[in-house]
């Protein structure tokens, strides 16, 4: 249809989806007036139960962690789509950047780029691997901190060019390091099995609260995940650098 | 205040959606999907806020903390946020691939068969 | 106080929301996105969320421009 009836049908289906809103909206109870039952039990117990201090890595990890394997694995199917969406096709090829201009020699990276970005990817580093193991005790975890490490192989390649954080990201390391992370989750879970309770049940001994290691089960499945997320999103930046530096159309 | 707290929940799911609709780029219309898409974020941790609540993170407390918030909703939206991006991503390899094969990005110059 | 902060916080995302959907430009628009990015974390922090502002954070400073201005530059490629 045409592009004003389209905007003319989106005017009326968007009212009425306001309308549906509205009532729907109007039905909750007041902003900040009560917390559902099973969230103020799920505050009193889990720094007991559980031996940690941050509450939403439990119910992540511990009391739901099944919902986060699921969530982890539509991570690994984006990052799997998107590897099988930017293969080269059939009348591309991979050809690694070179110089139109031999001749000339490129001037190299300006140091105090080069100095942001030794400096920049240590300290993140540093950050994500902290945020992956403390995700028990303070607001973090594998989610985050992976992302964090993910973002070193982005900070290598702005501080430096393709050909640099080509060798950084051997495409074998990452992707055995995502099906790591994956898989690790199933096998953590498994061991619950094996100790004859429930699937992804808390059986590694919970440690004291506060400590750098606690809560069982919780800090290793933050660790797996932080490893698969890392190896997600880089993956996932290889895949889109590659298309603008590598993969080229045939020359027929 | 609900009404101007669930008001913006409405607000950023339809102005997202009013985004894809009237898209000229298909960049565009993947990154109005996300705006869309955080609206959700958003409903989901009003739902959860007590108000006068503190995080629920149960460390270095002062004497009489009062009631934490609801820390279900924010594992919920927590995971939400990474595998938003991540779909998002997978959106945008689809249009890079769509550029290659149709040589534009304007979604009503897309046909749905090749010429 | 903290319903001021969580009124001034709502204001900023509806407003960064539709600053994003405005701008057509799609370059443009990957800065509006950071910036519809901050306005989130920071109505996730005044919300009382730690994890779900340190997510959005991590995500919307890093994950998202670079695959927007990588499939941009993509693009651009293509089309000389």
């Amino acid at each position: 249809m045409s592009r004003r009836a389209r905007l003319v049908f989106f005017a009326v289906a968007a009212a009425a989806l306001a309308a549906a809103l509205g009532v729907g909206l109007a039905g909750l109870p007041s902003f900040g007036a009560q917390l559902s039952a099973y969230a103020r039990m799920l505050n009193e117990l889990a720094p007991r139960q559980r031996h940690v201090t941050d509450v939403v890595s439990a119910i992540s990890f511990d009391y739901r962690g099944i919902d986060t394997l699921f969530e982890e694995f539509i991570l690994l199917s984006a990052v799997a789509g998107i590897s099988v969406l930017l293969r080269p096709l059939s009348d591309e090829t991979r050809r690694l950047p070179q110089d139109k201009a031999p001749d000339r020699t490129i001037p190299p990276p300006s140091p105090a780029v080069w100095l942001l970005a030794v400096f920049l990817s240590s300290l993140l580093l540093l950050t994500g691997i902290e945020t992956v193991t403390h995700g028990q005790l303070t607001p973090g975890g594998g989610f985050q901190g992976g992302v964090i490490l993910a973002s070193v192989l982005y900070v290598v390649y702005l501080g430096t060019n393709y050909a640099t954080v080509e060798r950084f990201q051997p495409n074998a390391l990452l992707e055995a390091s995502d099906g790591l992370g994956a898989s690790g989750y199933v096998l953590i879970g498994l061991l619950g099995l094996l100790a004859g309770t429930s699937f992804l049940s808390n059986v590694v001994s919970l440690g004291i609260t506060g400590d750098a290691v606690s809560g069982g089960t919780i800090q290793l499945l933050n660790v797996v995940v932080g490893v698969e997320v890392a190896g997600g999103f880089a993956i996932l930046a290889s895949e889109f650098l590659d298309q603008t530096a590598v993969v080229r159309t045939r020359q027929r | 205040m609900s009404f101007l707290a669930y008001g913006v929940v409405a607000w950023l799911f339809l102005i997202g959606i009013y985004g894809v609709v009237s898209s000229r780029n298909l960049i565009h219309l993947v990154v109005c999907l996300s705006v869309a898409q955080s609206g959700t974020d958003v409903l989901l941790l009003e739902i959860g806020y007590r108000n006068g609540g503190h995080a629920p993170v149960f460390v270095d407390l002062p004497a009489h903390p009062g009631p934490a918030v609801d820390a279900v909703m924010q594992a919920l939206a927590l995971t939400d946020v990474v595998v938003g991006a991540a779909v998002t991503a997978l959106l945008l390899a689809v249009v890079v691939q769509v550029h290659k094969r149709a040589g534009t990005l304007d979604p009503d110059q897309l046909r749905a068969t090749r010429d | 106080m903290t319903q001021a902060v969580i009124v001034v916080a709502l204001v900023w995302v509806a407003a960064a929301g539709t600053a994003v959907v405005l701008t057509r430009d799609p370059l443009r628009q990957a800065f509006t996105a950071g910036f519809f990015g901050l306005a989130l974390a920071f109505l996730y922090l005044s919300l009382q969320a730690g994890d779900v502002a340190l997510s959005q954070i991590v995500v919307g400073a890093i994950a998202l421009p670079l695959i927007v201005l990588l499939s941009l530059a993509k693009v651009r490629k293509d089309r000389e």
